[in-house]
């Protein structure tokens, strides 16, 4: 069984759909009990940093991610969940996030300029590409050219550039997917992203937790 | 850096699809999960529905819709039409949509705009726009007038004023469509289009009048449009997804190209 972690935010309902269409059995659920039953998790969602941590705090889940993801079992970051497990967020002022992997969160800023000369919009939303930059189970076999979907105003910045499993340009180069031993992260949307998309989910879904 | 979408519309009423000329004389075309998983397949990057069923006691036929759409397609797909207040928002984008789009409604309670983004997110609340050309006036200074019911009732609100004004409220992104030049074929509306998306900082989708492929070129050229909308000019068949994607390619327009 697959956890999906609720933490009372954002529609999680798309991604237990594309497990379910790839034949996976999940479960939405913000249970600790029942997540520590799980063999792997799922961390999506979109919200910003502050609420989304307060709503962890609120139910120990932030303790709990730190547990599973100590004792080896896969975990997968989306979007938000990608981001709030570094150490800390520019986002609302300043938050303090997970820490799981060292390294910071950053706004885009609204005087950038995207490879064609225009200035970006914020968020950066729709299309775009990634650059897959290491050998990983998850991240294997992606088509050249592959595009992902991306809706997001903030952008992880990792201390360490090892993590870093793809980039993405939009104004900067900036880390779009990261493998930190048994976790993957998606600054994109897997279950949104078409084929491409579904195939890493569904590697994800049979992956070990080693990265060789 | 971003690729520019295409977007297929599905007019939708009481579960079946249609398309209007002029909102005049829908005719059926197909069931609406089975043309959304074809254009997936095909390459869309997103798909619009818009609800045009009269009555609202067979509202639910629609989210009965969206479910099904979401178990099918994995890319996002929004829902307009019919949508008044935060509770229709939430009934939809629970059902599996990625975003709402907000017309007449707005209009009349442009509060519906503030309380969906906070509620959901900037990014899940698109504002449709109906605009007709006009003799720019002092209250309609850009020559382009607000309008409503299928372009029958003026709502004597300028059209760039109202872009930017639903920015402000929070709107995350503008679906532009030009009453004059939907279901024409004759291409988008463009003077309309690089006005609205000159003015505002989220992305604007351009919508009605694509005839050929070259009608999108203009939109996400010289319209300066993030996006483009397409119906009748694949609906039949007379062009498909991937051969407009390579024709805009061709013409140095960053599409997505693989999927």
């Amino acid at each position: 069984m697959i956890g999906i972690l609720d933490y009372g935010a954002g529609n999680l309902t798309s991604v237990m759909r594309a497990l379910k269409y790839l034949g996976y059995k999940s479960i939405i659920t913000g249970d600790t009990e029942v997540l520590k039953g799980c063999e792997r998790i799922i961390f999506p969602g979109v919200g910003a940093a502050g609420q989304v941590m307060e709503a962890l705090e609120q139910n120990s889940l932030n303790v709990l991610i730190k547990e599973i993801f100590e004792e080896g079992k896969p975990v997968l970051g989306i979007c938000i969940g990608a981001q709030v497990i570094f150490e800390h967020s520019d986002e609302d002022n300043g938050t303090a996030c997970l820490g799981l992997v060292t390294g910071d969160v950053k706004p885009f800023k609204s005087d950038l300029r995207d490879e064609d000369g225009s200035r970006i919009k914020i968020p950066h939303m729709g299309w775009n590409s990634v650059d897959f930059k290491i050998e990983h189970p998850v991240f294997s076999d992606i088509p050249k050219g592959a595009e992902f979907y991306f809706v997001h105003s903030y952008y992880v910045n990792p201390a360490n550039d090892s993590v870093i499993a793809g980039t993405t340009s939009y104004g900067v180069l900036f880390a779009s997917a990261i493998a930190y031993k048994n976790l993957v992260a998606c600054q994109f949307h897997l279950e949104k992203s078409g084929a491409p998309g579904l195939a890493i989910l569904e590697k994800f879904c049979t992956w070990s937790g080693r990265d060789a | 850096m971003l690729s520019k979408r295409i977007i297929p519309c599905l007019d939708v009423r009481e579960g079946k699809t249609t398309k209007g000329v002029k909102f005049q004389g829908n005719i059926d075309i197909g069931d609406p999960v089975d043309m959304a998983r074809f254009y997936y397949e095909q390459g869309a990057d997103e798909i619009v529905f818009y609800d045009i069923t009269a009555s609202s006691d067979k509202r639910n036929i629609m989210i009965d819709v969206v479910n099904r759409v979401a178990e099918n397609i994995f890319i996002p797909f929004s829902v307009g039409g019919g949508i008044r207040t935060v509770s229709d928002m939430r009934d939809v984008l629970l059902a599996g949509a990625e975003k709402i789009s907000v017309n007449s409604a707005a209009v009349k309670s442009p509060e519906i705009i503030t309380q969906g983004a906070k509620a959901f997110g900037s990014q899940c609340i698109v504002l449709g726009m109906d605009v007709k050309k006009v003799a720019p006036t002092k209250t309609i200074p850009s020559g382009y007038e607000i309008v409503i019911n299928g372009g029958r009732t003026y709502m004597g609100i300028d059209a760039l004023w109202w872009a930017r004004e639903g920015e402000n409220l929070g709107a995350g992104e503008i679906c532009l469509n030009s009453i004059d030049a939907d279901g024409t074929k004759d291409g988008y509306e463009i003077k309309l289009t690089a006005m609205i998306s000159e003015a505002v900082n989220i992305p604007v989708i351009a919508s009605g009048g694509a005839g050929k492929p070259e009608h999108l070129v203009e939109a996400l050229k010289k319209g300066k449009a993030d996006a483009a909308l397409i119906a009748s000019m694949i609906h039949y068949g007379t062009y498909t997804i991937p051969g407009i994607k390579r024709e805009l390619a061709t013409q140095d327009i960053k599409v997505r190209e693989t999927w």
